[in-house]
């Protein structure tokens, strides 16, 4: 099968690249080694640890880091910058959209119960346009590569991405290491991150704000998987990391206990699920939100970053509609491609899955993480008959794709460097401006042949440079 | 018709809690079958938060009560002139799409019983098979106060026998779903008149989406549709969701609630 790698075409080293030849082939095997072991224990040092949910064992597992960093060309990252504000901007005008008048259904361009009945469609948000119309602040695109211009859409995350720790970690790991590497080469910096993130959520303040917002973020807590990141980019923003408990709501607003008293709260970048944001309008057993919070919302005395109801854009079904989203709200075409999709609650689509189990991944609609899903090529043939038992008794349940050829980028593996397979996540955020730092966190399947990116299933992260032009 | 409510709910805590939040569905909003003449709500101690009309047309309000709270009564007072529209909700103004409320909630969930039941009723049009549907809750549902409680489901009212006003509502929701009808949990009031049809002042019903004539509304409780002498307070998925008080005490206290109401008709 042709993969396409990265770095070599047959025995040229693609420009990029250049450098790294040089690098790499010069490197003793024991300075590897040497370096390997520091960047782990960089990463324990910070105590960058991801949990996995689900494989036991030890929960504060490091996400294996690979040093062999991904690197695009800045015209290759133009293209990819221009389709991903462009998907952030559709996404956020189909969010405004159908919280409003429904015109994208009224139009018959997408089917109505695939929004209305969602389970992520918010009926307490109906009619509410948030600051500067912005549902999704932050878009992580996932995004894959099968040729030198060939670039597809996995899929979009919406509500609270995560791994943005992992991008501005590896860059920081990678300039302690290899700080001749960052004198070489040209590379755009992502460490602008924090302080555009800050800016962005901070441009979404409510209309009541007078003055400089304060902005919080809000975790579930230090036993969240991603309680590092939380605190990394409250760190880096210089502000408040909070839990439910340290808000509540007084009269029209929200406010902060603080040593020297209430503090009024602005914007709220939540790292909680809409579920669990205000019990006495969601889920009334969660403790980890605020009560009253959504009715303060909704009256325009707080921002809340995603704003709920964002999940509707990035269900897997709806996924299938974004290129007509960029037509219909944009009137552009889509720069980027979505990896072409079967819904398996259509019937002719059904049959077309259950006649190639073998050759295609399925996925739950509402899964993630890469839990639930049949990578049919790697699949036994039990599983793909467990499978196939569960596709006929829920089809709406499960869409399909193709197994794509995913490009490959040279790795450290234990006999040396060898092609592994890669994905990309870059982080689009969308304000008053819509900006996105040139990078992203890499994913590299690090089992040989393997397809399976996500951190839950062994993958491992590279530090991804955007040359300057 | 006129009608004045007096309703009072009183919440009192063993201990002092440090503070209390509400969110409120109290008052009625306008449409061709109601009018507010006035209306006031109370709330002891309570700081009033921002109040803001959501998608389906319900005026929502917020309060906060600064702790140590030992007691909130929350006082509803006000009159509404109602008209009989055959349960049909004319001229409300809500923006939520009624494909929305084909989606089910833990007390609306579909079994087995409630499935075959949804199945034996029919009718010639939808408004019809909603009568239907309707009746059939009447039947196999018997009123009668005290056998079932706030969480219990549609199926376990229909396995009972036996419920109350939001047991009826939550199965009727329950069947037109079932038939791909939209359907929703509508909470109000109820004036008693003296012909003695079983009934609660605070009273409860379901709404169907018909093709048409848009919302209407179900009262299998009474086997009518609302009129002159139902005011309608708010809507949801089901009975949580349309819930008129909904509020968080902080604290580890027991709670224990009374509700008062009274609904007259008052003079022109």
């Amino acid at each position: 099968m042709g993969q396409f790698n990265e770095m070599y075409q047959g025995t040229e080293v693609r420009a990029p690249y250049a450098r790294l030849q040089d690098w790499v082939a010069t490197m003793p095997e024991e300075l590897r080694s040497l370096k390997q072991a520091e960047a782990e224990a960089l990463f324990r040092r910070i105590g960058i640890t991801f949990a996995v949910y689900g494989e036991g064992g030890d929960p504060d597992r490091l996400i294996p880091f690979d040093m062999f960093p991904r690197v695009f060309s800045g015209t290759e990252w133009a293209r990819l910058e221009r389709g991903i504000k462009q998907r952030a901007r559709a996404l956020n005008a189909f969010l405004v959209d159908v919280y409003g008048r429904g015109e994208i259904i009224r139009a018959g361009r997408i089917p109505a119960h695939l929004v209305y009945r969602n389970e992520a469609y918010e009926k307490a948000v109906v009619g509410f346009v948030p600051p500067k119309g912005v549902y999704s602040h932050i878009v992580g695109v996932d995004i894959v590569r099968t040729g030198p211009d060939q670039f597809y859409v996995l899929e979009d995350n919406c509500r609270t991405p995560s791994g943005v720790s992992y991008m501005l970690e590896s860059r920081e790991i990678m300039m302690r290491m290899f700080p001749d590497l960052f004198r070489e080469n040209r590379i755009e910096p992502v460490d602008t991150y924090s302080e555009k993130l800050r800016r962005t959520l901070a441009s979404v303040a409510p209309a009541k704000c007078k003055g400089e917002p304060t902005v919080v973020i809000l975790t579930p807590g230090h036993f969240n998987s991603a309680y590092y990141e939380h605190s990394l980019l409250a760190d880096l923003m210089g502000v408040e990391l909070v839990e439910g408990q340290d808000l509540f709501v007084e009269g029209e607003y929200v406010w902060m206990r603080t040593t020297e008293g209430p503090q009024r709260v602005d914007v709220i970048y939540r790292r909680i699920d809409d579920a669990f944001l205000d019990p006495l309008c969601f889920r009334p057993d969660s403790m980890l939100g605020i009560p009253g919070l959504m009715d303060v919302y909704r009256s325009g005395g707080v921002s809340i970053c995603s704003a709920p109801g964002a999940g509707v854009a990035d269900d897997k079904a709806v996924y299938t509609y974004v290129p007509d989203m960029v037509r219909f709200y944009l009137g552009e075409e889509p720069i980027l491609q979505n990896v072409p999709t079967w819904q398996c609650g259509r019937e002719e689509d059904l049959k077309h899955v259950l006649a190639n189990l073998p050759d295609l991944v399925v996925k739950e609609v509402h899964g993630s993480g890469g839990y639930g899903m049949l990578v049919g090529p790697k699949a036994s043939k039990d599983e793909i008959e467990r499978f196939r038992a569960k596709l006929v008794e829920d089809p709406a349940n499960y869409i399909a794709q193709p197994t794509l050829a995913l490009s490959t980028v040279p790795t450290f593996v234990e006999e040396g460097v060898a092609p592994r397979h890669v994905d990309l996540r870059p982080y689009c955020l969308v304000g008053e401006r819509i900006e996105l730092v040139p990078g992203g966190l890499t994913r590299v399947a690090l089992k040989e042949g393997s397809l399976v990116v996500n951190s839950s299933q062994g993958g491992g992260v590279k530090d991804t440079w955007v040359l300057a032009e | 018709m006129r009608l004045t409510v007096d309703h009072l709910t009183s919440y009192r805590y063993d201990v002092p809690v440090r503070s209390v939040v509400q969110s409120h569905r109290l008052t009625p909003s306008a449409f061709a079958g109601q009018k507010v003449i006035d209306w006031e709500v109370t709330v002891t101690g309570g700081v009033r938060g921002a109040s803001h009309r959501d998608g389906a047309g319900d005026v929502v309000q917020g309060w906060t009560i600064a702790g140590p709270v030992e007691e909130v009564a929350v006082q509803v007072r006000g009159t509404v002139e109602t008209e009989d529209l055959a349960g049909v909700l004319r001229g409300h103004r809500e923006s939520v799409a009624p494909d929305c409320y084909l989606r089910e909630t833990a007390p609306t969930r579909i079994d087995v019983a409630l499935a075959a039941l949804a199945a034996s009723a029919s009718g010639s049009d939808c408004l019809a098979l909603a009568h239907a549907l309707s009746l059939a809750v009447s039947d196999a549902i018997a009123y009668r106060p005290g056998v079932t409680h706030a969480h219990t489901t549609a199926a376990e009212a229909l396995a009972l026998g036996e419920g109350v006003c939001q047991d009826h509502a939550h199965a009727l929701i329950a069947l037109a779903r079932a038939r791909g009808v939209p359907a929703r949990y509508v909470s109000g009031y109820l004036f008693a008149t003296e012909d003695g049809t079983p009934h609660e002042a605070a009273h409860a019903w379901a709404e169907l989406h018909i093709p048409g004539l848009g919302w209407v509304g179900f009262d299998p409780a009474n086997r009518c549709c609302p009129d002159d002498r139902y005011i309608r307070l708010g809507s949801g998925f089901d009975a949580q969701d349309a819930a008129p008080i909904r509020g968080v005490a902080r604290g580890a206290a027991v709670e224990e609630m009374d509700v008062r109401v009274a609904v007259l008709q008052s003079a022109q």
